[in-house]
């Protein structure tokens, strides 16, 4: 049999560090200056007093704490570290940061998560996080959002609360998902951004017919495709559709998914060809090239703009996807995905550690603290209330903007259902199935995708 | 050490595939006949014994423990020995409900049949070829020998990029990068097996060509003159000498080529996780058991049938090679 070799998939969280792989270029060195005599006098972030003095305070008596980051690119490593290091020089305690490549984190995470992990780790919310909070390995912090909770919005509490009611998850930044175009490519055709899904399809025509591709689209990694069947889904059936579906007490047999697919196949003409084979980041080449006119993805985009040369992600525009004139367009609801920090129950150092712990997590939570990250990685914006937006650029601060008018947040597709369901043999190849053969028929496409459900 | 005298070799012990084992022992010499001290039989029992309980703990162990959990839905959280017990459920799943088994069983035999028809006869060729001491022949060997030093993980990001729709050299040197008449090499999925093979194929053929090559070297000249006296061409000489005089060669690249095409994975893993087109039994296995997915039992059950299909051409080969020690 085949030694299978670990290979990292390039996922949302590969495309972030991406993000701060190029992007924190800039900004990094003006982080390292601010910090660099953190470690002698003063702490960069934060005032030690105000916030949460007493875990503090108990903590610095146990010393250290562990922490398994799945952050292994180089920028979003050394933005993590900023943090870190913020921490220890406020607490005095140390952390040992155990990085792992994040292919490899994400495949091994519950063998992981039983062996001997960390005190802290990074993860996801949405069912991913549920997951392996209803399995026993991660240990409840509901007294520290107790401590944080007026820090964050309901979403973010209801992102970070496992199916029994005690909190598991730690958010400290998301980012958006939209529909991303160059301004100046805009400007110079007159283009507006369309309201409305008529307006959205007469739009993407007439980009046609200027010669440009409509929709930049790459799916080879099997997972972009589900942005689209989320946002689609979100507008035309609603958010407890959506998640009704993704929990599978919703049917996708219903006629309401097939009519997702209808609305889909509308607009599969607009989309750029051949996009099984393509990366999300030549599909993004495209719109950096002002080949194509339009690109939904995450904020993480921003990348791509930012390698392509000075200046260019400030010709990055988005705006959000539009409103199908149905009854859910009140919502406004968005794929804006969550990262943070758990804690794991089978860590063996962790009964020792947990003041510390939840010291570190207290400390992650103010918005000092993830405007370290956010000024290292301006893909995505800080989750907690008081963060200062006034570092942000123009995009982060349009994506706070969308984000906080939200009504209803998901989490995305992958992190909202069984990870069974949603992998290379399940989701991702029946939505690349759908995207080359746009006529099949609906009624039995449901039905495949239904009873591979049926069989978890 | 084993002393075999004029008595016949009893057959190698069974189980014992370990190292040791498969040299001449004489395990059933009847006692009074028996020319082995206690000593003897204390070493030659530690070195048939010691193989065997390895072989046990890391290859029958692990394989035992696999069809075990094939009848369970354990999740790879806590012991598989409290998952459900499932019964025959997941091999039912698999061979009727399951959408990716029965194409991924296809790939694998296209696979093997392609290896074996194409690139396996190609590789044997240009030995042939290069046998034949043409001018620059250390130069051509180096070259086409070159891709076996590359891991096949390396060889499938290197051919990634070649079949980029946009980016790729092979499409631009076609001339098809624009949106209505790129060809979509890894994304099609009726084109990307094929895509794949050839990928594959860049490697096989030079691991091919260099056993076939150390094969040709020693073969004996006097054969292919005796043959050119009587006057048979190239051809002849060929098919009816040198091939059948190489049939020992011929089976060890039955057998590579075979096992090549059975385990099959890193080419179609690293294009695109073994999806759309390009699903093979073992990226199966790894996307529902090695992977955030938590199908361990339903995984493993994939594993099994992989493993009987395995059996088959591993016993074709012990069989051969058992035989050929006899005579």
């Amino acid at each position: 049999m085949a030694d299978p070799i670990p290979m990292k998939a390039v996922s949302r969280r590969t495309v972030l560090k991406g993000i701060a792989g190029t992007a924190g270029l800039v900004t990094v060195p003006a982080i390292i200056a601010a910090c660099s005599d953190a470690g002698s006098s003063s702490a960069p972030a934060g005032s030690p007093a105000s916030a949460a003095p007493t875990a503090a305070e108990s903590a610095v008596a146990t010393g250290s704490i562990s922490f398994g980051s799945n952050y292994s690119d180089e920028v979003p490593k050394n933005a993590m570290q900023q943090m870190v290091d913020a921490f220890t020089a406020e607490t005095g305690i140390d952390v040992a940061v155990n990085t792992v490549e994040h292919g490899t984190f994400q495949d091994q995470i519950s063998s992981y998560l039983q062996g001997t992990p960390d005190n802290v780790f990074t993860w996801f919310s949405g069912f991913r996080m549920r997951f392996f909070a209803a399995q026993g390995l991660a240990e409840p912090i509901t007294d520290v959002w107790g401590t944080v909770g007026s820090n964050y919005s309901e979403a973010f509490k209801v992102g970070s609360t496992g199916d029994d009611g005690e909190q598991y998850f730690l958010p400290i930044y998301n980012y958006p998902w939209a529909v991303f175009y160059r301004k100046s490519l805009f400007e110079e055709n007159g283009y507006t951004p369309p309201a409305n899904l008529d307006e959205f399809k007469t739009l993407a025509a007439r980009m046609q017919s200027d010669g440009l591709v409509p929709m930049a689209f790459g799916d080879s990694d099997g997972w972009p495709a589900m942005g689209t069947f989320d946002i689609i889904n979100l507008r035309q059936n609603g958010y407890d559709f959506h998640v009704g579906l993704m929990a599978g007490t919703e049917k996708w047999t219903d006629d309401r998914t097939k009519q997702v697919f209808t609305v889909w196949k509308d607009l599969l003409p607009f989309y750029q060809e051949g996009a099984a084979g393509r990366t999300w980041q030549d599909a993004a080449q495209a719109l950096v090239q002002k080949q194509a006119g339009m690109y939904l993805l995450g904020m993480f985009v921003s990348e791509q703009f930012v390698a392509a040369g000075a200046g260019e992600v400030d010709d990055l525009d988005f705006f959000p996807y539009p409103n199908f004139g149905t009854q859910y367009d009140g919502e406004k609801a968005l794929d804006a995905p969550i990262d943070g920090f758990m804690l794991a129950k089978n860590s063996p150092t962790l009964g020792a550690n947990l003041d510390g712990a939840k010291a570190f997590m207290e400390f992650m939570s103010k918005g000092s603290t993830q405007n370290i990250y956010t000024a290292a990685n301006p893909g995505v914006v800080a989750a907690a209330n008081d963060a200062d937006p006034s570092g942000y650029n123009a995009l982060q601060q349009k994506a706070v903007e969308l984000i906080s008018g939200a009504q209803r947040i998901t989490q995305f597709l992958d992190r909202d259902t069984n990870p069974n369901f949603a992998g290379p043999n399940g989701m991702q190849a029946f939505l690349l199935d759908f995207i080359q053969n746009r006529d099949q028929d609906l009624n039995a496409f449901t039905q495949k995708i239904q009873d591979f459900w049926d069989t978890l | 050490m084993g002393n075999p005298g004029t008595r016949s070799v009893a057959p190698a012990l069974p189980g014992s595939t370990g190292g040791a084992g498969a040299t001449a022992i004489p395990g059933r010499v009847r006692r009074r006949y028996s020319l082995l001290t206690g000593r003897d039989k204390l070493v030659l029992g530690l070195m048939v014994g010691v193989p065997l309980v390895l072989d046990i703990i890391f290859i029958w162990g692990p394989t035992i423990v696999s069809g075990f959990i094939s009848l369970t839905n354990w999740n790879g959280i806590g012991s598989p020995f409290d998952a459900e017990f499932l019964g025959l459920k997941n091999y039912e799943n698999l061979f009727t409900a399951y959408p990716f088994f029965w194409p991924a069983l296809t790939h694998n035999i296209v696979w093997l049949a392609w290896l074996m028809l194409i690139a396996t006869p190609i590789g044997m060729f240009l030995a042939v070829l290069l046998d034949r001491e043409i001018r620059g022949t250390r130069f051509y060997q180096t070259i086409f020998y070159l891709p076996v030093v590359l891991s096949l993980a390396v060889i499938g990001i290197i051919w990634k990029l070649q079949y980029a729709p946009e980016q790729g050299f092979i499409n631009n040197a076609l001339g098809r990068t624009a949106n209505d008449n790129l060809i979509d090499w890894l994304g099609n999925p009726d084109l990307n097996i094929w895509a794949a093979l050839i990928a594959t194929s860049w490697r096989h053929v030079g691991y091919i060509m260099v056993l076939y090559l150390a094969g040709l070297k020693a073969f004996d000249p006097a054969l292919r003159e005796a043959a050119k006296v009587d006057g048979a061409s190239e051809r002849q000489t060929f098919f009816r000498i040198v091939f059948p005089v190489m049939m020992p060669i011929n089976v060890v690249i039955v057998v590579i080529t075979t096992i090549e095409a059975l385990r099959a994975f890193d080419i179609a893993y690293i294009i695109n996780r073994g999806k759309n087109g390009l699903e093979l039994l073992s990226t199966l296995i790894t996307n529902n058991a090695i992977s955030e997915s938590n199908r361990l039992g339903f995984g493993s059950a994939i594993a099994v049938v992989l493993l009987v299909i395995s059996i088959v051409p591993i016993i074709a080969f012990l069989v051969r090679m058992l035989r050929n020690d006899e005579t």
